[in-house]
């Protein structure tokens, strides 16, 4: 069951969100199964195309394919965007459309519950998904050493402070029409983090705010991981994702007993 | 109350479809927010990242590609893709909702408007939004300097070809789906696929002969070939007739069975 | 408006009208006959065939078979002319929530391809007849469930329709929102505009309709005044005696309890929650059941009303 794989945050009430955000999806498995094919075709198309046309990178003073730099990038950028979709487009049709968490609250259940059970849905997907992008990555070949497995936890850390965030900004989603902003701030953060390029590309002040973004401090301890190469800036980056994801959940709580609770 | 009955009341001259349509725009017009500023300055973003940042990487390895720079390569592409993306969006919620969930379009039924018009009246909005958002796609190619025949003049035509041949039978596909569910599939299987592998980021030849084939039969491929082809203006006349002709084959079928299922949609 | 009188032809003829979806029969050849100017009433509960008959007769969806003509037009052919003349209030708002109140209007106005100038003062005078002048500005997802009725109900009347059709114009609302609804309908149907309304309110049936069928399991079953109806079928006053022994789950316990009230009245109806006496003097009866030794917890005399008229031929309640 997939539902165990989740792991337990907060109260125990909150997996009744997780169980019953399952219970919709399960009557679309398609859409799940269709997760593990998004890594697939991107890592595919960069390993048929990209790598040929951009050649060897040096990284940390060891040269690796292009495909091999962009991947943990990739797998950033999947954390992010399955996080923000899962909770900004799920929670928002919710919270708006169908109304559903009226009839939950109208339960022993309450806000606190309805907001850990949906992080706590997003990071039992983000689980799934970077579990199978890794095994994409192996079997690409574009995993160079088997420390790439702890990416795993690092990408679930990703999934959970996104999920945060996107719960955050979901409760300042008036219409489908806001979409189109968080697309606007979604993009350009997926684009500069320097997911496709190394940082070094950049003049030295642009660099220093691509720091700042939390898409760039994932993809380097990624990339980091993946490649086995350590330091103690990894620590300062999972620092760095945490207080991200704390102060979108403190947020959202916030905002999320004000919505539901008036 | 004064004034003789609406239907003696003299008439604005619109005809039906064209009413549809002037409702689609006026709820863009009240409620478009973000948009037109992402039709702007997402081109841009997309070009300096993928052309600039990785093409310096490509110009370093490989130098040109496909006998041009990945920038003039990458432009047309993404103002094709972007034209599928809009076709894409714009047809499966939105069509969705109005009918089922906000039931907008049964409203339109019960005026003069038959379900013919509002077919024709959404997708001729598409196509709007999709000349518009490529005349500003093929400015900013122009100001990265990606552009290099009069030709170019036609990008925005390949965008609204683009976006209707898509949008089209996906309208028809709301207007029959009972629930959004598959949507998300087909983003997954189709419209991501097609964005990483019609020869959108590399040429086709990156491929096994034996897998060229496969491309091929993307529509998204013959849009990104088409666009392409108006940015360098080199192109073959017979190879420009194939892709505009798949395009334009995918709307009409799309448009006569659309018709037909808007009908039975929001008449029974 | 100008003042249409209750004469003239037929505004609305419905001949053996039928709609089947697949095997199912929604409306099962029904004849009905809407004279100008008139308020006509389709009553019965839920699953009636109330709105399948209202979309055909809204030209909007086709007759499976039968004849309907509208203005004496046929649907099939002559659809957007016959709606051009018609406004249609559904049971659901179908509003552009996103819109203003203004737009919605507007919107609809062009629909019917109203020169701006008209829709401009027609909308000004709608907003301030349905009472909503001071929200012209705002959107519609921030008004209430009354007032979305009303702007539905103002945007039905852009193209100032010689018909207006409403199904089910009050379900859901609060007292004072149907009050007011009921208020600006009968000042529509005092300006001679025909209306066509389904419900399965009774009061509302009494309040609006000159005429009206009985509609159950997509057939009609009676057709009159609401004070026709009433004569023909029930008696002049009910008494409504309620038990509270209920000690074999209904109120027809005590054995012959039943048998000894219908003596008493020319008809008898058992409910699951009380027993209703058909009689023509009240009063006169209920000091007899007193009389007699039987003792309701409680007891209420009242006239007659559609309601027993719909009990007494579908042998139902409309609202269960």
């Amino acid at each position: 069951m997939l539902t165990r794989l989740v792991p337990v945050i907060g109260s125990r009430r909150a997996r009744h969100i997780v169980e019953r955000n399952f219970e919709v999806y399960r009557s679309q498995w398609l859409m799940l199964i269709s997760g593990f094919f998004e890594p697939l075709f991107y890592l595919l198309s960069i390993g048929i195309g990209l790598n040929k046309l951009v050649g060897n990178l040096t990284v940390g003073g060891r040269v690796v394919s292009y495909a091999a730099f962009v991947a943990p990038g990739m797998l950033a950028t999947s954390m992010m965007n399955g996080a923000v979709i899962d909770t900004i487009m799920n929670v928002f049709f919710r919270l708006k459309i169908t109304h559903s968490y009226d009839s939950i609250l109208a339960t022993p259940l309450d806000v606190n519950d309805v907001a850990l059970g949906e992080i706590g849905w997003a990071t039992g997907r983000a689980a799934i998904y970077s579990a199978s992008f890794i095994v994409c990555m192996i079997l690409l070949g574009d995993a160079p050493s088997w420390w790439v497995l702890l990416c795993w936890p690092a990408a679930l850390l990703t999934g959970v402070a996104f999920a945060g965030v996107g719960l955050a900004s979901c409760t300042f989603v008036r219409s489908w029409q806001d979409f189109d902003m968080i697309t606007l701030v979604q993009l350009p953060i997926f684009l500069f983090s320097a997911t496709f390029f190394p940082i070094t590309l950049y003049p030295r002040w642009l660099g220093a705010l691509v720091q700042l973004s939390p898409l760039y401090q994932s993809a380097a301890l990624l990339r980091g991981l993946s490649l086995g190469q350590f330091s103690g800036v990894m620590v300062l980056r999972a620092g760095y994702l945490v207080v991200f994801g704390l102060v979108g959940l403190s947020v959202a709580a916030r905002r999320f007993a004000r919505i539901l609770t008036p | 109350m004064s004034g003789p009955p609406a239907h003696l009341a003299p008439v604005g001259g619109w005809s039906r479809w064209q009413r549809s349509w002037w409702y689609h725009a006026v709820v863009y017009a009240q409620t478009w927010r973000g948009s037109v500023v992402g039709a702007v300055v997402l081109p841009f973003l997309f070009l300096l990242a993928m052309g600039v940042g990785v093409g310096h990487l490509v110009a370093h390895h490989h130098g040109k590609v496909g006998g041009q720079s990945y920038l003039d390569f990458l432009a047309p592409s993404l103002l094709a893709t972007t034209a599928m993306q809009l076709g894409s969006d714009e047809s499966l919620w939105p069509v969705l909702g109005a009918i089922k969930w906000v039931r907008t379009y049964h409203a339109a039924a019960a005026t003069p408007l038959e379900p013919e018009d509002v077919f024709v009246g959404k997708l001729s909005w598409v196509l709007t939004r999709a000349l518009a958002t490529s005349i500003i796609y093929t400015a900013v190619i122009g100001i990265f300097g990606a552009l290099h025949s009069w030709w170019a003049l036609t990008l925005p035509l390949v965008g609204g070809l683009v976006a209707v041949a898509f949008a089209a039978p996906l309208i028809t596909w709301a207007a029959r789906a009972q629930s959004d569910g598959p949507f998300v599939t087909y983003y997954r299987f189709a419209t991501v696929p097609m964005f990483l592998f019609s020869a959108t980021f590399y040429p086709v030849s990156a491929y096994p002969a034996a897998l060229r084939p496969l491309v091929q039969i993307a529509p998204l491929y013959h849009g990104v070939a088409l666009a392409r082809a108006a940015a360098s203006g080199h192109a073959q006349l017979g190879a420009i007739a194939a892709h505009v002709s798949v395009l334009a084959a995918m709307g009409a079928v799309g448009v006569v069975l659309g018709r037909r299922a808007m009908r039975r949609r929001l008449v029974d | 408006m100008s003042e249409r009188g209750q004469g003239g032809a037929p505004v609305v003829v419905a001949r053996g009208l039928t709609k089947r979806f697949g095997e199912f029969a929604a409306v099962r050849g029904i004849d009905v006959t809407v004279r100008p100017g008139e308020s006509f009433g389709f009553l019965g509960p839920n699953g009636a065939g109330k709105t399948s008959t209202m979309r055909m007769v809204s030209a909007v969806s086709r007759p499976s078979a039968g004849e309907l003509t509208i203005f004496g037009l046929d649907p099939r052919t002559h659809g957007p002319e016959i709606r051009a003349r018609l406004g249609v209030v559904p049971q659901e708002d179908t509003l552009e929530l996103e819109l203003s109140v203004r737009w919605n209007l507007e919107i609809f106005g062009r629909y019917f391809d109203l020169p701006r100038a008209l829709i401009r003062q027609r909308t000004q005078e709608l907003l301030e007849f349905v009472q909503l002048a001071d929200r012209a500005d705002s959107r519609v997802d921030d008004l209430s469930g009354g007032m979305r009725r009303r702007l539905t109900i103002a945007r039905a009347l852009i193209n100032q329709p010689e018909i207006l059709i409403l199904d089910e114009p009050t379900t859901g609302l609060d007292p004072q929102a149907r009050h007011l609804v009921w208020d600006r309908l009968y000042r529509l149907k005092r300006e001679g505009v025909t209306l066509i309304i389904t419900t399965h309110y009774m009061d509302e049936a009494e309040q609006l309709c000159d005429r009206l069928v009985v509609m159950d399991h997509g057939t009609i079953v009676a057709e009159g005044t609401p004070r026709e109806l009433i004569d023909a079928h029930s008696t002049r006053e009910v008494v409504e005696l309620r038990f509270d022994d209920d000690g074999d789950g209904d109120a027809s316990g005590d054995g012959g309890r039943v048998a000894r009230l219908g003596d008493l009245a020319e008809r008898v109806e058992v409910l699951p929650d009380r027993v209703l006496l058909y009689v023509d003097d009240g009063d006169d009866v209920l000091s007899t059941v007193h009389r007699e030794g039987i003792v309701p917890a409680s007891a209420l005399v009242r006239r007659s009303s559609l309601e027993d008229v719909f009990l007494r031929l579908t042998g139902r309640t409309l609202v269960e």
